[in-house]
């Protein structure tokens, strides 16, 4: 099986062509190695770094920005935005801040502060 | 009346790295005047990812973008000057701001503009219809959900798919609101093809090219929307009209440069990109007063908004130490399928120059073709160019100078 896909790794936006044969796939297009891995993933199984904001609980009227620390299943998007509008934080936060540890294989890190 | 070598207006990321450069170029009385409660600008709303890749080397959320930057001016004990508003630069460098302070009056020996730029609004768009609540520049939305956690619509069009149409498109969907649809006045998206690709596809989000919003519904909140396309004058078609129940609707119609300071303080303004006019130093047509960023030129990454302020503060250091030069100019002109290149001066020193530009619409296996006079001095293939794409053609400056008297940049299609 043959796809087009155009890589979200950095601004550039190559368009790749992906070959999958029996699990494995060739990419071709790509300007740099992370194309590559990009262009494998996203054909077996597609990850996104999900970013959000949660609210933080002594900071009235604050809001904390937030980001999965690796990418997670794309399968998983919602669910993990279901879980994160449940989750506050407690000031001080500082930026990399861990604010929820082993979900979907990684971490929900702050990536904003608040004093 | 107080007195600083270089006074940088604005504290976003062209105002924090032009201020980190001229710092480390030598002169160490700088500082930064910054209308908002915090530095960093524009970034504390982005949330999202996809920052720093080229500048940095990897990949950062704006926030933490931005944090790289503040820490750079605390670093260097720069100070900042914030809720402080600038509403004046006169001829001899005088900045004058109000703050929650008073007045404050700054003499400068340099002054860089790094106000950044505003969204174009529904008032100068005249789209037709009633005024209700729930129509909000993409960027006010953006600050209202990801700043002060407030959600503003649970039914939403979009129109416009410049980058920040696309990304507000994907953070409304991931909030729970459902995204009826993003309009493109133009037959093609602005943005950056990764964005259609991670904000529009992954969530089955529809893109209308040659679409516009024709009228607006609603009396208190807005209930709906007529979108129609558009024909090659834009006109709406009256027979594509169709309507659009929604709560929401989200303008991302373009970024102006902020520069009523700059033309206030009778700065040449370049009518097209709207900045002022500048050389490779990005020295305006005021000796001494530099710009950068989004107030120079609309950017398409923050990571070029660092570059082009680091080229200003160096070159406001050198001008206060004396270092600046005083080399003959050369114009640049923006020839076929090209919008405008900047600088739009060339000093004829160094030995090359980079000129930034845009095109005027997407073509393919193109070549972009630099001439002095009729003289073709350099050629850059390409396989693909955009407007929504910043081009940079690095031209030696050797061979600028000679029959000409402007560099003019075309695009040609390749045979």
């Amino acid at each position: 099986m043959n796809r087009t896909l155009t890589c979200i790794i950095c601004p550039r936006g190559c368009t790749l062509q992906a070959h999958i044969e029996n699990g494995t796939v060739t990419v071709t297009g790509n300007a740099c190695r992370r194309g590559e891995e990009y262009g494998i993933s996203e054909c077996l199984h597609p990850m996104r770094t999900v970013t959000a904001v949660i609210g933080v609980v002594n900071r009235d009227g604050k809001a904390l920005s937030v980001k999965t620390k690796d990418p997670i299943p794309k399968e998983h998007i919602f669910d993990l935005m279901a879980v994160l509008r449940g989750m506050t934080a407690s000031a001080p936060v500082a930026i990399g801040d861990v604010i929820c540890d082993n979900i979907y294989g990684t971490q929900v890190i702050a990536t904003g502060s608040v004093e | 009346m107080k007195n600083h070598d270089i006074v940088i207006i604005g504290g976003g990321p062209a105002g924090m790295a032009a201020a980190a450069a001229a710092f480390d170029r030598g002169v160490r009385d700088v500082v930064i005047i910054d209308r908002e409660e915090h530095p960093g600008g524009v970034l504390k709303q982005c949330i999202h990812n996809g920052f720093g890749l080229h500048k940095l080397g990897r990949e950062l959320t704006g926030p933490e973008y931005a944090d790289v930057y503040v820490r750079m001016i605390r670093e260097r004990g720069i100070k900042v000057y914030s809720d402080t508003m600038v509403t004046s630069i006169s001829e001899d460098k005088t900045v004058t701001a109000t703050s929650t302070g008073g007045i404050l009056k700054i003499r400068a020996k340099a002054v860089v503009l790094a106000m950044g730029c505003r969204e174009r609004s529904r008032g100068a768009l005249n789209i037709s219809g009633t005024r209700p609540a729930g129509v909000y520049s993409a960027g006010t939305a953006q600050k209202l959900i990801n700043c002060d956690g407030y959600m503003v619509g649970k039914r939403v069009v979009i129109l416009g798919s410049g980058d920040i149409g696309l990304i507000m498109a994907r953070r409304m969907t991931l909030q729970g609101a459902k995204v009826e649809a993003v309009c493109e006045i133009l037959p093609y998206s602005g943005g950056l093809t990764r964005n259609i690709v991670q904000c529009l596809e992954d969530y089955g989000i529809p893109l209308y090219l040659s679409t516009t919003v024709a009228e607006i519904h609603g009396r208190e909140r807005l209930e709906g929307v007529t979108v129609a396309q558009v024909d090659a004058s834009r006109t709406p078609i009256e027979s594509t009209k169709r309507y659009i129940p929604c709560d929401t609707l989200l303008l991302s119609c373009g970024l102006i440069p902020e520069n009523e300071l700059t033309q206030a303080a009778g700065i040449d303004i370049d009518r097209v990109t709207g900045g002022a006019v500048v050389d490779q130093f990005r020295q305006t047509s005021r000796e001494g007063v530099f710009a950068c960023g989004n107030v120079l030129q609309v950017h398409d990454l923050v990571d070029h908004v660092s570059d082009e302020a680091e080229t200003a503060g160096i070159a406001a250091a050198d001008y206060v130490l004396g270092k600046n030069t005083d080399a003959p100019c050369i114009e640049t002109r923006a020839g076929e399928g090209v919008r405008y290149v900047l600088p739009q001066r060339v000093r004829l020193t160094g030995d090359s120059v980079s000129l930034y530009l845009r095109v005027r619409e997407p073509q393919s296996n193109v070549r972009m073709v630099v001439k002095n006079g009729g003289r073709v001095i350099k050629t850059f293939p390409r396989l693909k160019v955009a407007p929504g794409e910043m081009e940079k053609l690095e031209v030696p400056v050797g061979l600028t100078s000679g029959d000409g008297d402007s560099l003019t940049v075309s695009v040609e299609v390749q045979k």
